[in-house]
């Protein structure tokens, strides 16, 4: 058995230190918010969070997870960027299918979190790891804008 | 299989025959196939509430539940059907409740389809009508019981916000409180709808349903159904398309951790698993040999080189107006040849599907544009009475025209028939890639004459696989797919002589369907190209040369000028960088699109900025319409210069998005969308960007470098600074 803590809880669950985060979170604990796109971290879609930093869970061993702390799309709103690009998503109506929006507002809210004035190029370097197929990028820009107080 | 096909004809060819469109098929898209474009089937008697008809239902508190006939795929159709409902009910918007409709192409069939279908980008145009009178009946009847409570005329009552109001008298009842008294009344087959200039909802950019469990985890999409004690699976298909399984050797596979079974059928290898990572690292570590078939050794250049010599056959004719081969003779003639590839639609949420089987019955959780067809598809699979299956359709994770097959579902029930346990089946990205149904390859071959600046006549072939013919053969008759010819036999420009022939070529090996954008996609590209190269031999600036041609069209001529107007058209730019056009009649709507680029010298493309003017008749809810088309363009501007599958020994040879590239955030310039104020009813708008970006690309680059590019995708070699 293993234990991490996820959104501040701690979890124990029973899996193969080879298997990657993604599936720990949505097979076994039921946290299915994490998506899965692709597999091969071409998509960006199963970011999570480690100790505030965003990796793709997808290719994440659970093994070398450790002790840092998982924060998935679930507990992200508990966090200050987290709920200020929650309500810039929805004040833009950033969202049309949804499916890759878990991983796009892990990766813009530890884009705040760390650089809560990024400009476009910053925006550009963070974001361009996770795929939309809908295209909400144009306001994807703006909302992170707007989560960072500047427009 | 045959019993779904012989119904699913049935039901076509009824809908067919009964807008009149099999003597001619022109625009028949645009037409109502049933009769004065209202829905079938009579009220909802759910106990205890007033629900008039198959959307509405209010309960005695109040409660208002609109049931959903069409699918949310991200398109903003929910919302757009619950303000539409809600503004001719005149109920309280803030607190009504949305639910997704069950499998009854009875009560919810798309009403242009004659069967419950999400695609096309006609749910607003085939449901605006039924969906105002479903509205309106409701809330006269409404009215009318209060009116005969309060003993006073109904006309002297108004409604607003989920009540209605005696204003001489003072007098206010909630709908929740009328709610037995109107159910006992007769639904008014005729009620009077609300003049536009009185909506209160439509027209505003009303927040949608769907986002705020997309912003936090909480949304379930058919990937993420979980049941008790369920399994988890993923599947191999053959490599080749049509080959079978040979031999399978899954001793390693059953040594992996969590492995608990190898399904193998006829045509596919399945792996279940505790989890998803068990299946799939269980199914790589399979030895399949596969009977690869008779398609082993097909490839793109035989695809190519077949397509090409039909294209030289005479076509079906879709359309002729004056004398196209006397007008050829006249002024100077151009011939050109254009080529669009196979696409994947690679949505973003992998297929899927959740079974369980229990004796004589299936209960699935998918995402479909078609929960009919896989309803059918399902029981057929499991051997049991459609009415035994229960489809739970979730929000879709991207639709594009991949859910609008039962496939996925078939290909799960059939899994699931060998397993003890609820069964997940997950493709993986590669599988979804290599086992889709791809948007074809299309060849449209246009000659045209010019004389004095104009086009005096117009002839284009376009010659393709006719996806109409296997998804809905009724449809097609006298040798036209009419999704083939869409865009081209009603071209916006006015040509005095014209012709318009469909030649149905099928690609040997690979299954085609339905991609967004459909058939104007491809004619759309190839219409619009060509008009650039025939403005530039006339010497002419591509927009004035288009609006030359649009004397009598003033929504198209009104879309054009606003574009130019707002995308600063004729102002200088750098070097090898351009401005292209767009204007297309598609879907229904009116929309120009200006694409600016700039090509560097190795031939990369860089997008700098995009314009777009619609007019789609009443915007619905302006905001999605906006979103739709900066989404569209993108989607098309993906496939514009990136999209392209190959086929090499019969095999797809992309498998990810590392091969199968998309835009990403760091290429997309800002897209600005400006709505025409329009009082007409309203168009589609889901796939009109796609439709728009890659020939407005393409007329940017021609622009930009002289370089007449005929073929997608974007081919950097020919744009490149030559060395």
């Amino acid at each position: 058995m293993a234990t991490l803590k996820i959104n501040g809880e701690d979890k124990t669950f029973d899996a193969p230190d080879d298997m990657p985060l993604l599936w720990v979170l949505r097979d076994i604990l039921g946290m299915t918010g994490t998506k899965f796109g692709c597999g091969i971290a071409q998509c960006g879609a199963c970011t999570v969070h480690l100790d505030g930093n965003p990796v793709r869970s997808c290719l994440l061993a659970v093994g070398l997870v450790g002790n840092r702390s998982v924060t998935t799309i679930e507990g992200i709103g508990a966090t200050p960027a987290g709920a200020k690009v929650q309500k810039a998503w929805l004040d833009l109506e950033v969202i049309q299918c949804g499916y890759c929006q878990s991983g796009q507002i892990m990766s813009a809210a530890a884009l705040l979190a760390n650089n809560p004035q990024p400009n476009d190029s910053d925006i550009d370097a963070a974001m361009a790891g996770n795929i939309c197929r809908c295209g909400t990028y144009v306001r994807i820009r703006e909302a992170i804008k707007r989560a960072s107080g500047e427009a | 299989m045959r019993a779904q096909k012989e119904s699913l004809h049935a039901l076509s060819r009824r809908s067919v025959l009964a807008a009149g469109m099999a003597g001619g098929f022109v625009l028949a898209f645009r037409l109502p196939v049933r009769a004065e474009n209202k829905i079938e089937g009579g009220p909802d008697n759910t106990a205890g509430q007033f629900a008039p008809n198959a959307f509405i239902r209010i309960d005695h508190a109040g409660k208002t539940t609109l049931v959903m006939p069409q699918v949310e795929m991200g398109q903003g159709v929910y919302t757009a059907v619950a303000m539409i409902l809600c503004e001719e009910l005149d109920g309280d918007y803030s607190r009504v409740v949305l639910e997704t409709a069950p499998p009854n192409d009875k009560l919810y069939a798309n009403p242009i389809f004659g069967i419950q279908v999400t695609g096309n980008s006609n749910s607003i145009r085939a449901f605006w009508k039924p969906l105002r009178v479903a509205g309106a009946a409701a809330r006269a009847m409404l009215v009318q019981a209060a009116a005969a409570q309060w003993q006073v005329d109904p006309a002297s009552c108004t409604a607003a916000n989920g009540k209605v109001t005696h204003a001489a008298s003072g007098r206010t009842l909630g709908y929740g409180d009328l709610a037995d008294a109107a159910a006992a009344l007769p639904v008014p087959q005729d009620p009077p709808l609300k003049d536009p200039k009185d909506f209160t909802l439509i027209g505003k950019p009303l927040k949608r349903f769907d986002t705020p469990d997309k912003t936090d985890g909480k949304v379930i999409y058919g990937i993420d159904a979980m049941l008790p004690g369920m399994k988890f699976a993923t599947l191999a298909q053959s490599p080749v398309f049509g080959g079978k399984v040979g031999h399978v050797d899954d001793s390693a596979a059953k040594a992996i951790v969590g492995v608990r079974q190898i399904v193998v059928l006829d045509d596919l290898v399945a792996v279940v698993g505790d989890h998803f990572w068990a299946a799939k690292k269980g199914l790589d570590a399979l030895g399949i040999t596969w009977n690869e078939g008779p398609n082993a050794q097909v490839n793109s250049s035989d695809i190519w080189d077949n397509l090409r010599a039909a294209s030289q056959k005479d076509g079906a004719v879709a359309k002729s107006v004056g004398d196209v081969e006397k007008g050829l003779t006249q002024g100077d003639r151009f011939d050109a040849d254009y080529e669009l590839p196979f696409l994947a639609h690679a949505t973003m949420e992998p297929l899927n599907c959740t079974v369980t089987l229990t004796p004589g019955a299936c209960e699935i959780w998918t995402g479909t544009q078609v929960i009919t067809r896989v309803q059918s598809a399902a029981a057929e699979a499991a051997g049991v009475p459609v009415d035994k299956v229960i489809v739970h359709n979730q929000l879709i994770g991207g639709g594009f025209g991949r859910r609008l097959e039962p496939d996925m579902v078939a290909a799960a029930v059939r899994i699931a028939k060998q397993v003890d346990s609820p069964l997940k089946v997950v493709w993986t990205r590669e599988e979804d890639i290599q086992h889709d149904v791809y948007r074809p390859v299309y060849r449209d071959t246009i000659s045209a004459s010019l004389k004095d600046g104009k086009i005096v006549a117009w002839k284009y072939r376009v010659t393709g696989s006719s996806i109409m013919a296997r998804w809905a053969p009724a449809i097609f008759t006298n040798g036209i797919d009419i999704d083939g010819v869409d865009s081209a036999v009603d071209m916006p420009y006015e040509i005095p002589n014209r012709h318009v022939e469909y030649v149905r070529a099928e690609p040997p090996a690979v299954p085609t369907g339905f991609w967004r954008g459909v058939g104007p996609n491809n004619n759309v590209f190839a219409i619009e190209c060509f008009m650039d190269e025939l403005a530039r031999k006339a010497g002419k600036d591509p927009i004035e040369f288009r609006l030359g041609m649009l004397e009598n069209s003033p929504r198209f001529k009104a879309a054009l000028q606003l574009v130019a107007q707002k995308s600063d058209w004729g102002t200088p730019l750098p070097a090898r960088t351009g401005r292209g056009v767009c204007l297309q009649p598609s879907f229904a709507s009116f929309i120009a699109t200006i694409v600016e680029a700039e090509v560097d010298e190795h031939g990369e493309v860089h997008l700098r900025r995009v314009t777009s003017a619609v007019d789609t008749g009443i915007a619905v809810n302006p905001d999605t319409i906006m979103a739709q088309l900066q989404g569209g363009i993108i989607f098309g501007l993906t496939a514009a210069l990136y999209g392209e599958i190959t086929i090499d020994k019969g095999r797809v040879q992309q498998s990810n998005f590392n091969d199968y590239r998309m835009l990403r955030i760091d290429q997309v310039p800002n897209i600005e969308v400006h709505v025409i104020k329009s009082g007409e009813d309203p168009g589609g708008i889901g796939e009109t960007g796609c439709t728009a970006g890659p020939p407005a690309l393409r007329n940017a680059i021609y622009a930009a470098t002289g370089v007449a590019l005929r073929r997608l995708p974007i081919d950097r070699a020919a744009i490149a600074v030559k060395a």
